[in-house]
């Protein structure tokens, strides 16, 4: 029957078998269908073991390839092959079970070799035993394992090495399937772990810490055992140091532990690969002084001249996890690392590189520079970026020696390269420019030669941007405007664009220029993109209005209404027919998002998408707040403040208020819980009582508020008229409410229930609900707009105004987030002092 | 069953430490694949362009160890054979190089240091072999050439198949085919 389905097959394929990779190999004229084919070879008597061989490599070759086995042609072969063990040929036995474990997944009634694997595994031939246990695993589920668990645990005490090792191997591969079963064996795993054998004590180490991990005290004991007696084994050594350091990781041992001093102390031990686990290990430990760091690097250091390139590459690349925690003890390995720029193997070359850029000293800069620009121009585009990220690390921390660094980055630049790469250098010389006021115009001519030939439009237009902010503000702008104005004679339409705004930046700042540019501008309203037009005569026609307040408005500052609000508004106004132009006023403001400055350094640029932007927490409550009837015509949503606790922990009902700010009124919603099973809350209100002017509205109460289901409830409060600085109030709160008591079990409520109330804590309001953050990205013309008259100077009482600290604060230097306090109708500036 | 292979995350101290083992020839095909990690290249294609990239890397430049898609790989190149050990960038590369020693010396020593394509070929069951000696499901077995070749104990085919013409063993399958219907 099996031969004539055979048979059947080999009518159906094409006998001669297209290649599946051409002049491959001599394997590939056959396909699996041709082996199946001749798998009925084992049926022959006797056995051939030469062709059997031949045709089970076949087999397992054109798997490897990729080439499918049909499940019925794989269960036939299966079966044929089970006829072979009747021979006697070593290799095609083991052949067989490597068979065997390759097929275990495609075949059907696998266990069918179970019994002869069985045999094998307790047999008299050792040289079958380890592989027709492994195999034997291979194939064994839940039930069966219990069935041959005595032969397991002979087989891990067994005095053979190879087959200890096998028994103990299959345990650990067969712990996430069986794990209860395989607990069992660890008497057994313990003892083998007294072998001689290097490789079995490894592997019974391995399984016995895995059978033990989550008891923390065995896996203790288990080490004070092992770091006494002195095991042989490189491999179980290793182990043991990982053990010991995740040990210490994780009961936050401190360092003079023994476990430590084990990790110390193999530092000594023969082995290199032993010596470099350690000094990993150390090196990664958290919160290591210099003192214990030092033999690791001294270890690590005398790698580095190592002939094995491995033993190289390994060295430097913890030295540059050790330059990052802790420079200092990397530099006595300074010259070494400068032999390694120049060696062959390019990864180890840049890491040596990067390494150094992170400990190199302020004097050392003008060497370390000249050595890398020989190095960059051999190695790959993803190396480059690193040494470029490390540069810019190099240049935060010695400012003073930026004249060297942007030379040396210009020369980059005109360098080829890809994008990334001249895009990391764009940001180094930005982000010089920005720390450094001196290097600004030499960075900023270096910039301006670059987009003179420059196929990135990303970058063109980054760095015309950053032309239109700084530029205006030097000595000498006009020599930037042949720059910009040449990309907009020459460049695509997105450069043309930004071009445009930068050039009407440089109009709107300075008076001089001002004709010049119009001119320009004028040109530009020619130009053949809508949008260069559309930009061009925006601008020219604020800049002819000559008004400081539209310039700083339309050309300086960006939106500062938050994008999706402006979206809806626009909608809104859509919807309703009005006489009236569209007001800004009405979109809410931005809520700042802070952009830190990068201060870790990623190993590899990785390409940012443009991130969505997703609707402000504060959105989310205009829609909430727009959704209540009576909240309608507060106009738009000003603030909202941090949830703020009224009970405190563990009380039968849980209050927090959140603080919603419009233009004349608040709306306190207070986000009730309520904690009895037995009761259910109806008609819920917080009544208010101000300390101040404030005027209560009126009340939204929350409908019903069922055992822990949360519920809101809002007052709406006019704020004081007549003093709007008055703004700070304490409201005393009260919970009022209905309450029916119900079966705790089913939730049914008594049809009667009675009033009831709940004090809560006061609530306060103050300056700091009425002031929001406000991104102003250019702050200095910002301020320069704000003008005189609106400049005071107050000394305001902070005791009261606890979270005024973080907005205010703003810095100069870094063109990151400060507050230009905005309030409805009031601005206040802050005097720096 | 399956091989449960856990490579789990960093720093878990585990016996797991080879995620792959590699044999391409001098034009970056696959001859022998050993994927351990099941997580870490699940497809064909996958492996195939990992393989693509991996040889990219190493053939030009003669060095040991390379760093790739987040992976240390430790090679060693013989006349038109490229071997390949995998582990993770947190490995010990040192461990990793004692895996491919091992093969390699294991390799030499069988194929009486004629390490090149033809040979391997034509003695790829004991290539098998001795790759399984080594490793288990990403744990190493045996680091000792001497060992595993013992335990292999593996004879190079004195007659190699090769020696026939392909066309002749084509012919030959098909005659026993005929002959077979005819039974």
């Amino acid at each position: 029957m099996r031969h004539s389905c055979m048979l059947l097959l080999c009518w159906q394929s094409d006998i001669s078998g297209a290649p599946n990779t051409p002049g491959l190999s001599q394997y590939d004229i056959y396909n699996l269908v041709i082996c199946c084919s001749q798998a009925r070879i084992f049926n022959e008597t006797p056995i051939n073991p030469r062709r059997c061989l031949h045709i089970l490599t076949k087999i397992i070759y054109l798997l490897n390839q990729g080439e499918h086995f049909g499940t019925t042609e794989a269960t036939e072969a299966f079966f044929a092959m089970t006829r072979l063990f009747q021979s006697n040929d070593q290799t095609l036995r083991r052949m067989c079970y490597l068979t065997i474990k390759e097929m275990a997944n495609i075949s059907e009634d696998v266990i069918i070799v179970t019994s002869s694997l069985t045999k094998d595994m307790t047999g008299k031939e050792d040289v079958y035993r380890g592989p027709a246990i492994r195999a034997l695993c291979r194939i064994t589920d839940t039930t069966m394992l219990q069935a041959i668990e005595r032969y397991m645990k002979q087989a891990i005490v067994d005095k053979v090495p190879s087959v200890s090792s096998s028994a103990l191997v299959s345990s650990l591969h067969m712990v996430r399937m069986s794990y209860d079963v395989v607990k069992r064996w660890v008497n057994e795993a313990q003892e083998a772990a007294s072998s001689d054998n290097i490789m079995v004590q490894y592997h019974a180490l391995g399984l016995l810490y895995h059978l033990r991990k989550n008891d923390r005290l065995a896996v203790s004991k288990m080490l004070n055992k092992f770091t006494k007696s002195g095991l042989k084994s490189p491999f179980a050594y290793c182990m043991l140091i990982r053990i010991a350091s995740r040990l210490l990781e994780e009961t936050e041992g401190g360092h003079d532990s023994p476990l430590f001093d084990f990790i110390e102390s193999c530092l000594r031990n023969k082995h290199e690969m032993v010596v470099y686990e350690a000094a990993s290990a150390i090196v990664h430990m958290p919160n290591c002084t210099a003192r214990e760091l030092a033999p690791a690097v001294s270890v690590l250091q005398l790698f580095c001249s190592s002939p094995k390139a491995a033993l190289r590459y390994a060295a430097v690349r913890t030295l540059n996890k050790v330059a990052m925690k802790h420079p200092s003890a990397v530099t006595a390995c300074n010259l070494d690392l400068e032999n390694l720029i120049t060696d062959s193997n390019r990864s180890i070359a840049t890491l040596a590189i990067t390494t150094l850029l992170k400990t190199g000293s302020e004097s050392s800069v003008d060497r370390l520079m000249k050595q890398i620009s020989s190095f960059v121009s051999e190695i790959s585009d993803e190396f480059k970026v690193v040494v470029v990220q490390a540069i810019s690390a190099l240049c935060q921390k010695y400012p003073r020696k930026h004249s060297v660094m942007m030379n040396f980055l210009s020369n980059m630049l005109r360098d080829d390269g890809g994008f990334e790469y001249k895009r990391a250098i764009v940001d180094c010389i930005i982000s010089i420019i920005e720390e450094n006021p001196e290097s600004k115009e030499t960075g900023l001519a270096h910039l301006c030669e670059f987009i003179e030939d420059c196929e990135h439009t990303v970058l063109a237009t980054k760095i015309l941007h950053l032309l239109g902010r700084e530029g205006p503000r030097t000595p000498s702008p006009s020599k930037y405007i042949r720059f910009i104005f040449n990309r907009v004679v020459l460049e695509s339409e997105a450069v043309r664009a930004a071009a445009v705004s930068a050039l009407a930046k440089f109009g709107a700042q300075n008076d001089d220029l001002l004709p010049s540019v119009l001119v320009l501008m004028q040109r530009c309203m020619m130009d053949s993109d809508d949008e260069v037009r559309d930009r061009a005569t925006f601008y020219m026609n604020v800049l002819q209005q000559k008004q400081k307040a539209l310039n700083a408005a339309y050309i300086f500052n960006g939106l500062s209404v938050s994008v999706p609000g402006l979206e809806k508004s626009l909608h809104q106004y859509t919807l309703e027919p009005s006489e009236k132009p569209f007001d800004m006023k009405t979109v809410p403001l931005a809520t700042t998002t802070v952009s830190e400055q990068k201060t870790e350094l990623a190993p590899v640029a990785s390409s940012k998408l443009p991130e969505k932007l997703a609707p402000s927490r504060q959105d989310i409550y205009q829609e909430q707040l727009a959704a209540i009837p009576e909240f309608q015509g507060l106009g738009p949503l000003f603030k909202s403040s941090e949830p703020v606790q009224l009970t405190e922990a563990e009380t039968e009902y849980v209050v927090r208020c959140i603080k919603h700010t419009f233009a004349s009124h608040m709306v306190f919603q207070f986000d009730c819980t309520n904690t009895l099973n037995d009761q259910l809350l109806q008609k819920v209100v917080v009544q208010m009582e101000p300390s101040e002017a404030y005027e209560i509205v009126q009340y939204v109460p929350a409908a019903s508020l069922p055992y822990s289901q949360p519920g809101s409830c809002y007052s709406l409060v006019r704020l004081p008229e007549d003093d709007p600085t008055a703004v700070s109030c304490t409201f005393s709160c009260t919970m009022k409410y209905l309450v029916r008591d119900c079966d705790p079990n089913t939730g049914e409520p008594d049809d009667d229930g009675y009033d009831d109330e709940y004090v809560l804590e006061d609530l306060e309001v103050t300056v700091a609900d009425h002031i929001q953050k406000v991104l102003k990205p250019n702050f200095a013309a910002a301020w320069e707009e704000v003008g005189d008259e609106f400049e005071k100077e107050e000394t305001f009482a902070l005791a009261s105004v606890r979270t005024l600290e973080g907005n205010t604060v703003n810095s100069f230097k870094k063109n990151c987030l400060m507050g230009i306090v905005i309030a409805p109708d009031w601005l206040y500036t802050h005097s720096v002092a | 069953a399956e091989v449960s292979c856990t490579f789990a995350t960093d720093f878990e101290p585990s016996l797991y430490t080879v995620k792959a083992v590699l044999i391409l020839d001098n034009d970056g095909n696959r001859l022998l694949s050993k994927y351990y990690d099941t997580e870490l290249y699940p497809s064909i294609k996958e492996q195939k362009n990992f393989e693509k990239s991996v040889f990219n890397k190493s053939h030009k430049a003669d060095n040991e160890i390379a760093f790739l898609e987040g992976l240390t790989i430790v090679y060693k190149s013989s006349v038109d054979l490229f071997f390949y050990v995998v582990g993770s960038a947190q490995e010990n590369e040192l461990m990793l190089m004692m895996v491919l020693n091992c093969l390699f010396d294991t390799l030499s020593q069988i194929l009486r240091k004629n390490v090149e394509k033809r040979y391997l070929l034509d003695n790829l069951d004991g290539v098998y072999l001795v790759v399984d000696e080594i490793i288990d499901g990403g744990i190493i077995l045996e680091s000792d050439p001497q060992q595993v070749i013992q335990k292999v104990n593996y004879r190079v085919d004195e007659n190699p198949l090769s020696e026939q013409s392909v066309a002749q063993v084509l012919q030959s399958a098909k005659e026993q085919i005929k002959w077979s219907i005819l039974k």
